[in-house]
């Protein structure tokens, strides 16, 4: 109860951020812009919407999250309402839960507009509904939930700039470090592969949500993939989640 | 029965700086506030008055001691349950309207749904934002935040309330209506905790006061017990008589408009004073006796600390 008022509360503050319009309409602007580029490209054009629009939602999901979710915590203390808020008969976790899932609904809502822009788009092109691009969709949402987690984590202990370089970085890495899987495989056995895999079991591998190649060109999914990729984005993201409650429920608010 | 809350050593200090160096803000505070008082508690700026709040409240950890609320700890959703808390300048949603705010913070005490809406709106009356309802908060003034903030902390009914300058930016009529809401807190039962510079409006209404300067409590108790009531001066207005012909059995403080304000120190002088104004058919147009007020003693101690 105390956790959905606070989630809706956060919703409500988070539709009236100007930044995420912004955010939208630059979405809605590279979904739409897929169909012009589509249009100079050699080829399958449907292919060039798909991937583009993919790109497009996974790209601004994860902004949103990021620019949203470093404030979501820090806007409460800079602005002194986390005072009266806790203040009030509410456990320090219930807050900062109440924080995320209102955020997470608010990223639902847009990712859900970006998706009825560029899924029009595609009926348009095939007069039918591609339901395979949900899939794709579904684990650009699971990616956004761990981003926005993130986010949250920095947003417990940093400024909003700071975390959002803490939280760009993290969204690189994790999208660069499959390459470092690729170098393990390389490796001669020794103690410098056995330092890589301990360093790749610790970094994320934020291409575990990355569906849009096999979706777009039609390619098999195994289905302990799809699993291990939910799994995968729920226990990173809870895993991160404690660390922010251990932080902020230590924290004092001066 | 337990004290509405019972503060023992408690111990406080910050980083500052860019090399952190400790500063210590709360050295030792003891303090035990009963249940159906109002508890002024003074100090200057900069004294702990706000940190020893903080902590109460649970925002911020003390390094040493114990708080206790009603006989629960502190940080218990039992002792928060009881408890309201009005900040300093206090900062709310702006976009919320005001029965929005309150609905929100009516949910996070778990008020039951058939109960809310009539307490929103008494709480509005009550706090004389009736009128503004549906008005969103961007658009209050200081005062009127200062008043849904006072809302907010009274909406679940607790028996204990912490007001932090609860009357700073209010114009005096509106500082009269909140400190009659006060004194009523007080007629209903409730524990009223009050920080102010005010130091009028703490004579006026508080049982009780604590002077807290460095992080230290020098002085607390009974307002009667720590003022004393012997007469320092008198002051006399009086119009009618030469000042030159006063002098020697007052300070002549300012005469404007034909009227002298008179300071006698030595009580005998004032029978000397009222036989030269009746000898010149002067009129006397006030006698009033000075005690010591609490903004002598509140100055005296921070000096003296």
């Amino acid at each position: 109860m105390k956790i959905r008022a606070i989630a809706f509360n956060t919703f409500k503050e988070a539709i009236r951020d100007r930044i995420l319009y912004l955010l939208l309409f630059f979405a809605a602007a590279c979904i739409i812009f897929s169909r012009l580029l589509a249009l100079l490209t050699v080829g399958d054009r449907v292919k060039i919407i798909m991937d583009v629009g993919l790109a497009s939602l996974s790209l601004f999901g994860a902004m949103m999250a990021i620019l949203m979710g470093t404030g979501l915590v820090y806007k409460e203390i800079d602005k002194k309402t986390i005072y009266t808020l806790l203040s009030k008969p509410i456990h320090r976790y219930q807050f900062l839960l109440g924080k995320y899932f209102g955020l997470i609904l608010t990223l639902f809502i847009m990712l859900f507009f970006m998706s009825f822009i560029f899924l029009t788009l595609v009926f348009l092109h095939t007069f039918r509904i591609e339901w395979e691009l949900l899939i794709a969709i579904f684990y650009i949402f699971v990616e956004v939930c761990l981003l926005t987690a993130v986010a949250m984590l920095f947003s417990c202990f940093s400024t909003p700039i700071l975390s959002s370089i803490f939280s760009l970085s993290f969204y690189l890495i994790g999208h660069l470090s499959w390459g470092l899987e690729n170098s393990i495989n390389k490796m001669k056995p020794g103690i410098v592969k056995t330092l890589t895999q301990i360093l790749y079991a610790f970094i994320p591998d934020l291409e575990n949500f990355n569906f849009k190649t096999e979706v777009v060109h039609h390619l098999p999914i195994p289905s302990e993939i799809f699993l291990f990729s939910v799994l995968y984005g729920i226990f990173y993201s809870l895993f991160l989640l404690f660390l922010a409650i251990l932080v902020f429920r230590k924290r004092d608010f001066i | 029965m337990a004290a509405a809350v019972k503060i023992e050593d408690l111990h406080k200090s910050f980083k500052v700086g860019f090399i952190p160096k400790t500063k210590k803000i709360l050295r030792g505070i003891s303090m035990t506030i009963e249940e159906g008082e109002i508890f002024g508690y003074l100090g200057p700026n900069g004294a702990g008055k706000t940190t020893t709040l903080k902590c109460i409240l649970g925002l911020i950890f003390p390094e040493k001691g114990n708080i206790e609320i009603f006989g629960y700890p502190y940080l218990s959703l039992r002792a928060k349950e009881r408890v309201g808390y009005l900040p300093e300048n206090p900062y709310f949603y702006d976009y919320l309207t005001a029965s929005e705010f309150l609905h929100f913070y009516s949910q996070l005490s778990l008020i039951k749904k058939k109960e809310k809406e009539e307490k929103i709106h008494r709480f509005l009356r009550l706090v004389g934002l009736e009128e503004s309802v549906n008005l969103q908060l961007r658009k209050f003034s200081r005062g009127m935040l200062q008043r849904i903030g006072l809302a907010q902390a009274l909406i679940h009914d607790p028996s204990l309330v912490f007001l932090d300058e609860p009357l700073g930016s209010l114009d005096p009529l509106g500082r009269k209506e909140i400190r009659d809401i006060i004194v009523r807190l007080k007629e209903e039962g409730k524990t009223v905790f009050l920080c102010s510079h005010i130091l009028q409006d703490i004579e006026m209404i508080c049982d009780r006061v604590a002077i807290i300067v460095n992080g230290e409590i020098i002085n607390q108790g009974q307002l009667q017990d720590l003022i004393s009531e012997k007469i320092h001066f008198t002051e006399i207005i009086l119009s009618g008589v030469e000042s030159k012909e006063l002098e020697g059995v007052g300070e002549s403080v300012s005469a404007l408009g034909g009227k002298i304000l008179l300071k006698v120190i030595e009580e005998e002088k004032i029978e000397t004073v009222l036989r030269i104004v009746q000898s010149r058919n002067g009129r006397i147009h006030s006698l009033i006796p000075r005690t010591e007020t609490l903004e002598d003693l509140f100055v005296g101690m921070v000096k003296q600390g």
